[in-house]
């Protein structure tokens, strides 16, 4: 099957405590690999503040992963995701070809650089 | 007496900046394209193209979903 572009974003309960949210990352993370994916990047968000309550919670941790895959990976990964309590939320999109480079850009910092190029300018006159 | 006319002519900011992807993680981005109410703005007051403005609402409803924007509000801005 085709290799797609994927990222999947969810939240964690916040009930947790630092070690279970990274032992949380880290189990999604496992499922990916054993499904030999792979994890391109991985970006924490940390707590933020929810802008509706779910479950009755109104902050989250908030986790990115970005990553190339084929087959029923989606399918087993959300499988997880439902069987899994913690998880309050979660996303997952297949990327295209702009978003691939525009995830690339974000990555390395290219956003807003010009922007800040500007202002470095102004402040150097 | 007539009103006088607004000659600034819209455009759609996707097209004049190239911007190719609408991000639904950039909420703050996704505030401009709302009211205060959280409703998303119809094409005719932003003058967002019809193939970027499928992309917002989309980017919107992603937004909505993951929590990182209100399904409803009484004052965003």
């Amino acid at each position: 099957m085709e290799v797609r572009n994927y990222e999947t974003v969810f939240i964690v309960t916040p009930v947790l405590n630092e070690g279970q949210v990274q032992e949380t990352v880290e189990k999604f993370t496992q499922v990916l690999k054993e499904n030999s994916a792979d994890i391109l990047s991985t970006e924490a968000w940390g707590l933020r503040k929810l802008a509706y309550p779910i479950q009755k919670k109104t902050t989250g941790y908030y986790f990115c992963l970005e990553f190339t895959g084929s087959g029923n990976i989606v399918d087993v990964l959300e499988l997880a995701y439902r069987r899994d309590e913690r998880i309050i939320r979660f996303l997952t999109t297949v990327l295209d070809k702009h978003a691939v480079d525009y995830n690339r850009r974000r990555r390395n910092g290219e956003m807003n650089q010009q922007k800040a190029a500007k202002e470095t300018e102004a402040v150097a006159q | 007496m007539n009103k006088p006319v607004d000659t600034r002519k819209k455009y759609c900011r996707f097209k004049k900046n190239g911007i190719k992807y609408v991000d639904y993680k950039d909420p703050n981005f996704l505030l401009k394209f709302v009211n205060e109410q959280g409703r998303v703005l119809p094409r005719r007051l932003t003058g967002t193209s019809l193939k970027f403005q499928r992309k917002v609402t989309q980017a919107v409803a992603k937004a909505r979903h993951l929590a990182l924007m209100p399904y409803i509000a009484d004052a965003l801005k």
